[in-house]
């Protein structure tokens, strides 16, 4: 059952989006997110559709395995939409009981649902496309210019990359003590929520424990490897901009154009 | 001057209470000396908390000595200035394979020591494919290290401090955690890294058949050295070395008891090969 959660969710494939630098992915996501909250007409929503669905198309991920990521949040869609109908002021369109649909309603709730879901499948491609260690190798360079105001950006995404090296490990951990638990009668399956939430216990109580005593080992296997945080560190893989990231740039920048041009003439 | 030189070292672990007073003091290492030779192969034997991984940790200043002396590559633990240096010429590999890989791919991994002591970029590509030659490791270069055995991931951590040009390698119980196929592995690929390409090895352990292949060894009891000489005097020794809860390897132990039951075999007998000539010479 834990070995399900996939974290990140790289989609190996042989694709220019692939091949991009994460950095430039980071960039045109944010812009990309940007865009969504700024078209309002029809047009824009075009321009914003076709946008998504030529990266989609050049990532060579197939669209239902991206779909898929949707389910987690019906439930939230159904939230926006039913307050989008409900709740906005404006011209009846239909009444029923207490309750009526307006036209700026209706409108509200198309656009919102439609920005959620361009959200997450946006958002995905990026996930999708670049593996984690890219992922928080582009944050590091990305946000370096925070070291300035004594952000911790190399610790902080050190971390990350641990972090993502020990799911595994402590995914595989959880399973172990579980196993051990169940030999001894522990019960995890019956019984409502809290109490198998306090069945949860005796499970959370070792798994900390053993996560301390490997961070505290991990630490001094750091050191004796002459870490010292991320002063006068070389890389093995240091990130390069190539020509595909000088032209992706100028086409979000194109892209970006567009979607304002939209929202102010159309 | 001995690659490393430690002159009565002492290391005590010092509990307090909240009151900052001292509540107990653990003397984990008391006076002890060790004198390890460039290209040797030393093994520190020892039972559960005699001291032995308190002073492999020294070897590398992850740990620094209470009291006495402690000099590696020429340079005294002592001094902070040579803390990096020390770090660098002399690497350590721990017990637990898990706790000690780094990045998520095995080539990067290799990557860490080199990339902490700053060095460039197509160097560390060099160093990391030699690393990983030398533990015979290369075609996992990119695999996860989650995929890979015990013994598999101890190579890796060897070939991580390999790939920082160290002289001298201290392994704290690398084969603790492992299946036999495993021990065998890494020791072959230790021995393999000490004959062919000069490096110091201290080996510490509590499995006898691990200690043969060393030059020297040195027990440990309560964190004084009890004995010190090559494995064959050692283990000649096999009522002190019960003394000090250690056993002597099977074949040792037949010998032994043989000699009780009367039939000469000579002392210190090691390998199977051996025991079987000295019987042949016998009858």
């Amino acid at each position: 059952m834990l070995r399900d959660i996939t974290i990140g969710q790289y989609y190996p494939a042989d694709s220019v989006i692939h091949k991009l630098d994460p950095r430039t992915k980071l960039m045109a996501t944010m812009i990309y997110i940007l865009s969504l909250f700024i078209f309002r007409s029809l047009a824009g929503f075009a321009a914003v559709t076709l946008g998504l669905f030529l990266v989609i198309l050049l990532s060579k991920v197939p669209i239902g395995y991206m779909v898929k990521g949707l389910k987690a949040i019906v439930v939230i869609l159904l939230i926006t939409v039913v307050f989008n109908l409900f709740l906005t002021p404006g011209e009846t369109l239909v009444s029923f009981w207490k309750l009526r649909i307006t036209e700026e309603g209706l409108k509200n709730a198309v656009f919102m649902t439609v920005r959620l879901i361009y959200l997450i499948l946006g958002s995905s491609v990026l996930t999708l496309t670049t593996t984690p260690n890219q992922l928080t190798d582009g944050l590091e360079k990305s946000l370096k210019p925070l070291n300035k105001i004594h952000v911790p950006v190399h610790e902080i995404s050190m971390m990350m990359s641990i972090a993502l090296r020990f799911i595994p490990i402590l995914i595989e951990e959880t399973d172990k003590i579980m196993k051990a638990q169940l030999a001894r009668g522990a019960d995890f399956e019956s019984g409502n929520l809290v109490k198998k939430a306090k069945a949860m216990v005796p499970l959370l109580v070792p798994l900390f424990i053993s996560a301390f005593r490997r961070a505290n080992d991990l630490a001094l296997a750091m050191e004796a490897r002459c870490y010292h945080g991320g002063e006068g560190r070389t890389k093995m893989k240091p990130l390069k901009y190539k020509g595909a990231d000088g032209i992706a740039y100028l086409l979000i920048a194109v892209y970006f154009a567009v979607v304002i041009l939209l929202r102010r003439f159309l | 001057m001995n690659f490393i030189e430690a002159r009565k070292l002492v290391h005590e672990y010092i509990r307090r209470d909240e009151d900052d007073n001292v509540e107990s003091i653990l003397t984990a290492l008391d006076e002890v000396n060790l004198d390890v030779k460039e290209g040797e192969f030393v093994a520190v034997l020892g039972h559960n908390g005699s001291g032995k991984s308190t002073l492999a940790k020294h070897l590398n200043v992850l740990l620094k000595p209470s009291g006495g002396t402690l000099w590696v590559n020429g340079k005294d633990t002592e001094d902070a200035d040579n803390l990096w240096d020390i770090r660098q010429s002399t690497g350590m590999v721990f017990q637990n394979p898990d706790n000690q890989i780094i990045a998520s791919v095995v080539e990067e991994d290799v990557a860490f020591g080199p990339e902490n002591i700053g060095v460039p970029t197509t160097e560390i590509w060099k160093r990391v494919e030699k690393g990983l030659k030398s533990v015979g490791m290369i075609q996992y270069r990119e695999h996860s290290p989650n995929r890979l055995s015990g013994g598999q991931k101890q190579r890796v951590a060897i070939a991580g401090v390999m790939a920082m040009e160290p002289k001298c390698i201290v392994l704290d119980e690398p084969t603790a955690m492992l299946d036999p196929n495993g021990r065998r592995e890494v020791l072959e690929a230790v021995g393999q890294l000490n004959k062919e390409k000069g490096v110091t090895v201290i080996l510490i352990t509590h499995y006898m058949e691990e200690v043969i292949r060393a030059d020297r060894v040195y027990v440990m009891d309560n964190g004084k050295v009890v004995m010190q000489g090559t494995p064959r005097a050692i283990f000649s020794q096999v009522d002190t070395l019960k003394s000090y809860r250690l056993d002597v390897p099977q074949i040792t132990l037949l010998a032994y008891e043989l000699r009780n039951a009367g039939v000469p075999v000579p002392e210190g007998i090691l390998t199977r090969q051996e025991l079987v000539e000295a019987l042949c010479r016998l009858y």
